[in-house]
């Protein structure tokens, strides 16, 4: 079954919400990715709507940008909301 | 344990001192509960080990759907029967799921499904055994599927992220199985006759102890232990795991109104915990090496499924390679 391409597998579990990485598939072509993942991934309800994404398709990050990448949203506190303080009369805002 | 006896290849757990810098720095993500991912930087035997530990879990879902395959056509109703198919689908997915993890590591399934179909790979000793009547089927949940929860709950927690993920889906799934198991047994005892009644308690009477055996052998002479501990790929011995597992059980026994195959069986008030008598390691052994009763049908009849599917796998690729050629025409 190697010989087969790698999909890998997203389900929208519901409708309104994102579909999220559950897993992969091998599979010989796209059709056959989405009736395996079907059988595989949703035996119970777990899904409306299925994505399969050749795993070779998909750019990452590399682990060793983590910090590279990530670090400098963390000294960035006045993009949150919770850094401006307002007086109590403003009510919820 | 649906993993039993795991080498890692090393006789002693290395202090952090011993460690060089990369090698300290995973074990303290380790020890900070940080889980591993697959592009992480990782020590090569940490790697095999997860490789044979995983590939071993995901063997044993696969053969594991062969004793309960035996009484699909032989169900008494349409609804055991449905169910029955229901539990051995999740089985083959469970083993899919385990596969995927294990491929996150860069093994190949082929080349691992090769290793259990030459014997050099092995699966759960549990499923060597023949299951005879239907009341198998409710012992196999009950028992099987209940000692293999006791496991897999606590491998949620395990260091490597994608098998702990697939662990957290399987465990949602299990448990239909255990519960499916238990009520066929109680449906006979509460509704059977004498004749059915016997059929339970002989079910239990074969499988208690080779249930008890799925969590490998006792701690003492489980070397590979103190490693796959430290690196968190497991995360209780096979003892606690042993008696965690009797304890939660023996009241279930008794509300069916049955017994155990074991006269040291009682409940002990100072420890807390049930007593039990001694595991005849032998027979464990014995089947772990090969020479259980089912160990050469199951690997026959996994290896026929392989290479009788061989041209289906085949039909596959050349049809889609017809619909790209046309598509590209």
């Amino acid at each position: 079954m190697s010989q087969w391409t790698l999909f890998e597998v997203f389900v929208r579990s519901k409708h309104g919400l994102n579909h999220k990485h559950v897993g992969s598939v091998h599979a010989a072509d796209d059709q056959m990715a989405i009736e395996n993942a079907r059988d595989l991934y949703t035996r119970r309800n777990e899904g409306v709507s299925i994505w399969v994404v050749p795993s070779s398709a998909i750019t990452a990050t590399a682990t060793d940008e983590k910090e590279p990448l990530f670090d400098p949203s963390d000294d960035k506190v006045y993009r949150h909301a919770s850094f401006y303080e307002l007086p109590d009369e403003v009510g919820h805002m | 344990m649906y993993a039993q006896m795991v080498e890692t290849g090393l006789k002693q757990v290395k202090s952090l001192d011993e460690m060089g810098a990369e090698e300290r720095a995973f074990q303290q993500k380790i020890d900070a509960e940080i889980k591993i991912e697959a592009k992480n930087w990782m020590p090569d035997a940490y790697r095999k080990t997860l490789i044979r530990q995983i590939s071993q879990h995901a063997h044993s879902e696969v053969v594991g759907m062969l004793p309960e395959g035996n009484w699909v056509t032989r169900a008494p109703t349409f609804k055991r029967k449905l169910q029955l198919m229901a539990k051995i689908q999740d089985e083959a997915g469970h083993g899919l799921y385990l596969y995927s993890a294990m491929e996150t590591l860069g093994a190949d399934r082929d080349e691992e499904i090769d290793k259990l179909h030459t014997g050099k790979a092995k699966y759960s000793s549990i499923f060597n055994y023949p299951t005879l009547n239907w009341a198998d089927m409710g012992a196999v949940g009950w028992l099987v599927d209940g000692a293999a929860i006791v496991n897999q709950v606590v491998l949620q927690r395990t260091s490597y992220g994608p098998y702990s993920r697939a662990m957290i889906r399987i465990c949602k799934e299990e448990s239909f199985h255990q519960r499916q198991g238990y009520e066929i047994l109680l449906h006979m005892m509460r509704h059977g006759n004498e004749a059915q009644k016997e059929m339970v308690q002989d079910a239990i009477n074969r499988l208690w102890w080779p249930s008890l055996m799925m969590f490998g052998p006792s701690d003492a002479d489980s070397p590979n232990s103190a490693q796959s501990m430290a690196w968190k790929i497991k995360r209780h011995t096979n003892d606690e795991l042993r008696q965690r597992f009797i304890d939660q059980t023996v009241p279930q026994l008794e509300l069916l109104g049955c017994t155990a195959p074991d006269p040291d069986l009682k409940w002990n008030e100072e420890r807390g915990h049930y007593d039990f008598g001694e595991i005849n390691w032998q027979e464990f052994y014995d089947v772990l090496k090969g020479y259980g009763p089912c160990n050469r049908e199951r690997v026959e009849a996994r290896r026929n499924a392989i290479e009788d599917g061989a041209w289906v796998r085949e039909a596959a690729v050349a049809h889609a390679n017809k619909k790209k050629q046309r598509s590209a025409a």
